[in-house]
């Protein structure tokens, strides 16, 4: 293998933040839900039981919650320690939404978090009730703009390039709010939080199950869990379907990647292991037509024209464009003090191959194509995984509503054990997302060789490795302090 | 008539409050540090750190919409500071990730480390972070190395535009004594603001009494501190800019800011006596427990002056030592007028969010914690 460079380092950096961000995130998204429905139950019915039940289940929501705010916080400023071209390159556009995250959902958060934990006998049972379903809809809130940022990142909308302060603009605010990709996002992020902390609360109860202790708390936490879960999945399902037409329009590379599409055309098939197709459904799912032009990798690299009749460049044509414009750039700044003329001209060449900027960064055409055995494989994981974990809380449901849960010891097994299962299918799902962009970090306009901080590599490295330990320590303890209070139990009677 | 210029100042001042309510819930780290200072029994650490373990993510937060704030209204700062004092702001953030679990962690079973690591934690987070940040700020004053280039990004070899000069990476700002007294001064600050929190948050008759002795030692230490930074900011020469966005030294360029805006002085001369009075008060009058709600706005009041005073009046906020022209100031480092513009219509949401975070804060906060209370209900 190459000797790592600066720009994998910070990128493994990132990623490794993100990832285990991811891990503690989910959590927090669906379990809110799933906590605050229960104690929506303890007010309706004023029974004492769903009161006990929720607040085991928040005690586990907070041991989560810390390090997800841990790891949260690493995950901001990286993008100034770590991707300082990029902040400013984009800042004017890509800061808004993180200092909107902060102003509307952290403090919201923060606030009803408190009250949520603390306030049981300082506020009254409705305004305790309020302050639960704020927590969890101020998480869902910080998604929204984080996932707005990120879509625009995947897809970027409503800005302008100026060459006078050398960055991206906003000009469209609600383009950037109103972002397509933004919107399946959203509702696809947090759907899998729902499964996630669906699976963990019937996984968790069916330990109990097993155990045969807590029955009646176990079985009334799998009936929320299983009806959010299903309701969640079933969700998260449809909004994938519209990502995956969003990522077919604007990030084509990155679907040809997942399906490991070399050479593609109409009626494409779509690949469920490599050598078993299913013929056409590609095209179906991509454009919802059987006959729809699906761009394999090669058509990209060549050129290509599309069912419409569009004429989509060579990376070569692309590269070549993206070179002149850096070359109108230079032009442009050092003219634009001394010969308003020429650099007016210089302007023009700039505006014309603005478009292909970010191509102007790279130096061969292969570099433009993801790694595409980690995407496709990842793709997999996050469908197969996704779709066996619904079949899962399907059944579940189906059981307990027979009554039948209680002595089917297998299913308990299976719940129980498929608790990794979800995080792995989340996980996997943003390498699609992310890796699947390669080597851009914001789609066709800045490479992240373009993007990277000028810090040594060694840097990097000692904050990589020291971010692994802090993450891992932090990782360890957590699992082991739930392991502790999942073995405490709620103490609830089964009367 | 809203102008770019407008917009540019509007979004310094909403920095300055971000930063100054910053330093004031510092508190948190104030008061952590003085878990084994003044708490002397198991009683006593319990409730300093559950007392501050309801408001350390207010702080947490306001930090991270600090960071967001200026990454959407001066992106420059961002990109230049993050990415060039690596180091400073990397430690910053694991002192924080490290407060982040610890409340939840400390007195769990399976903690791995035990309850005294992770308050260990707290105490590290509450000397390093009130120090590290005191001293980033106190390079507004004296400056950094590092040179802008705009042009870099048509360098398809090199085009980042932000290169710090050195290899310590912000760290070097420790050589500077002035940036040093500085982290100190707010340090002790911190402190003080602490002791006065867990005055008026905690009820408990013998951490009362070590936390007013402590309170007049770092009282007498921030006294220091504070005066010997005030004379050393009205001497020094300051970074300047003029209309043209030329960047040179003028002698006693911070005295004439000061002159020059008599709000800011009069801002900053309200803070420091808010502190002082809140102080005074509570260390000469028996049972006296409300100095925090003096100390604490005027030290909002003076760190908003501060920040104005570094921002405003034609000076460059976020100096280079390395190449004058590269220093950073309201005009050549902010996001763009429409950016600004629609950054600050979502900023007239502030007033309701302080209102209702005041409002849970007094309605979680009307009774003392008590180590009965503790006792009987949740906590950490």
């Amino acid at each position: 293998m190459d000797e790592m460079t600066l720009v994998d380092w910070s990128r493994l950096q990132f990623a490794l933040t993100a990832g285990y961000h991811w891990i503690f995130v989910p959590l927090t998204l669906g379990l809110a839900v799933i906590m605050a429905t229960m104690e929506t139950l303890y007010v309706v019915k004023r029974d004492e039981f769903w009161k006990q039940t929720a607040k085991f289940w928040m005690k586990l929501f907070g041991i989560n919650f810390a390090v997800g705010i841990a790891t949260g916080i690493i995950l901001e400023f990286e993008f100034g320690t770590n991707w300082s071209n990029y902040s400013w390159f984009v800042g004017d556009i890509f800061g808004a939404p993180l200092a909107i995250e902060g102003i509307f959902a952290f403090f919201m958060e923060a606030t009803f978090f408190a009250i949520m934990y603390f306030g049981w006998n300082k506020v009254s049972k409705k305004t305790h009730l309020v302050a639960t379903w704020l927590t969890g809809i101020g998480a869902a809130i910080s998604a929204v703009w984080i996932l707005v940022a990120n879509s625009w990142m995947q897809h970027p909308v409503g800005m302008e390039f100026n060459p006078d302060t050398v960055r991206h603009e906003m000009v469209d605010f609600w383009a950037l709010v109103l972002n397509p990709v933004a919107i399946s996002k959203f509702f696809h992020s947090v759907f899998s939080g729902w499964m996630t902390g669906a699976i963990f609360v019937i996984g968790l109860s069916s330990w109990y199950l097993l155990k045969k202790r807590e029955t009646r708390f176990a079985l009334a936490s799998i009936r929320v869990a299983a009806v959010v879960g299903v309701v969640g999945t079933v969700a998260l399902m449809a909004s994938g379907d519209s990502s995956g037409i969003h990522v077919a329009k604007y990030q084509p590379m990155k679907l040809a990647a997942a399906e490991g599409l070399q050479d593609g055309g109409p009626q494409a098939p779509f690949s469920i292991v490599p050598g078993v197709e299913v013929p056409g459904m590609l095209s179906m799912l991509a454009t919802h037509d059987f006959n729809g032009y699906v761009p394999g990798i090669n058509d990209m690299l060549n050129g290509y024209t599309d069912a419409e009749g569009n004429v989509h460049l060579s990376a070569e044509q692309k590269m070549e464009r993206g070179k002149t414009a850096l070359k109108a750039f230079n032009d442009y700044r050092a003219l634009r003090d001394t010969d308003p003329v020429k650099a007016e001209q210089a302007r023009k060449v700039l505006d014309e191959n603005v478009e292909y900027f970010g191509y102007g960064y790279i130096d061969s055409p292969q570099e433009l194509v993801p790694n595409v055995d980690l995407v496709y494989w990842a793709f997999r994981v996050m469908v197969g995984l996704g779709s066996f974990l619904l079949l899962l809380m399907v059944v579940v449901l189906w059981a307990e509503w027979k009554k039948k849960l209680e002595g089917m010891t297998w299913l308990q097994w299976v719940a129980l054990l498929s608790i990794p299962l979800v995080y792995l299918a989340g996980q996997a799902g943003w390498i699609v997302a992310e890796v699947g962009r390669q080597p851009w970090v914001i789609e066709g306009l800045l490479p992240v060789k373009a993007a990277v901080s000028s810090v040594s590599v060694a840097a990097v490295q000692t904050t990589f490795w020291l971010f692994v330990a802090i993450f891992t320590l932090f990782l360890v303890i957590e699992i082991r302090i739930m392991i502790n209070a999942i073995k405490q139990g709620p103490k609830i009677s089964n009367k | 008539m809203i102008t770019y210029e407008f917009l540019q100042e509007y979004w310094w001042f909403l920095i300055s409050l971000l930063g100054g309510l910053l330093v004031f819930l510092l508190f948190v780290q104030g008061a952590n540090f003085l878990i084994f200072i003044a708490g002397k029994d198991e009683d006593q650490r319990q409730l300093i750190v559950n007392s501050t373990g309801r408001k350390w993510e207010l702080t947490f937060t306001t930090l991270v919409t600090f960071g967001g704030a200026f990454f959407a209204s001066f992106p420059l700062f961002y990109s230049t500071s993050f990415g060039g004092a690596y180091w400073v702001w990397i430690l910053i953030l694991i002192t924080f990730v490290f407060q982040a679990v610890s409340y939840e962690f400390q007195a769990k079973q399976g903690n791995l480390l035990g309850r005294t690591s992770f308050r260990w934690f707290l105490v590290m987070n509450g000397c390093l972070a009130p120090i590290l940040i005191g001293a980033a700020v106190g390079t507004f004053f004296t400056g950094s190395e590092f040179v802008v280039n705009k042009n870099a990004v048509g360098n398809i070899g090199a085009p980042v535009i932000s290169q710090w000069q050195n290899d310590l990476r912000g760290l070097e700002a420790v050589g500077n004594p002035f940036n040093v007294e500085f982290g100190l001064m707010v340090f002790f600050l911190a402190v003080c603001l602490g002791a006065l929190y867990l005055l008026n948050n905690v009820s408990h008759a013998a951490l009362e009494r070590k936390l007013r002795s402590t309170l007049k030692v770092f009282f007498l230490l921030f006294l220091v501190a504070f005066v010997a930074v005030v004379v050393q900011v009205l001497l020094m020469p300051g970074f300047a800019v003029d209309a043209e966005g030329i960047v040179s030294m003028v002698d006693g360029k911070y005295l004439t800011n000061f002159l020059e805006m008599p709000i800011v002085l009069g801002l900053f001369l309200v803070g420091a006596v808010l502190v002082v009075v809140g102080i005074v008060m509570t260390l000469f009058k028996k049972g006296y427990r409300c100095g925090i709600w003096w100390a604490g706005p005027g030290t909002v009041f003076a760190v908003m002056a501060i920040f104005m005073l570094v921002g405003y009046n034609g000076t460059a906020y976020y100096p280079s030592s390395a190449d004058l022209q590269s220093s950073l100031t309201l005009a050549n480092s902010c996001s763009s007028e429409f950016t600004l513009t629609a950054m600050a219509i979502v900023s007239l949401i502030i007033p309701f969010v302080v209102a209702y975070i005041a409002y849970f804060w007094r309605q979680m906060d009307k009774k003392s914690l008590t180590t009965e209370e503790l006792n009987h209900s949740e906590k950490y």
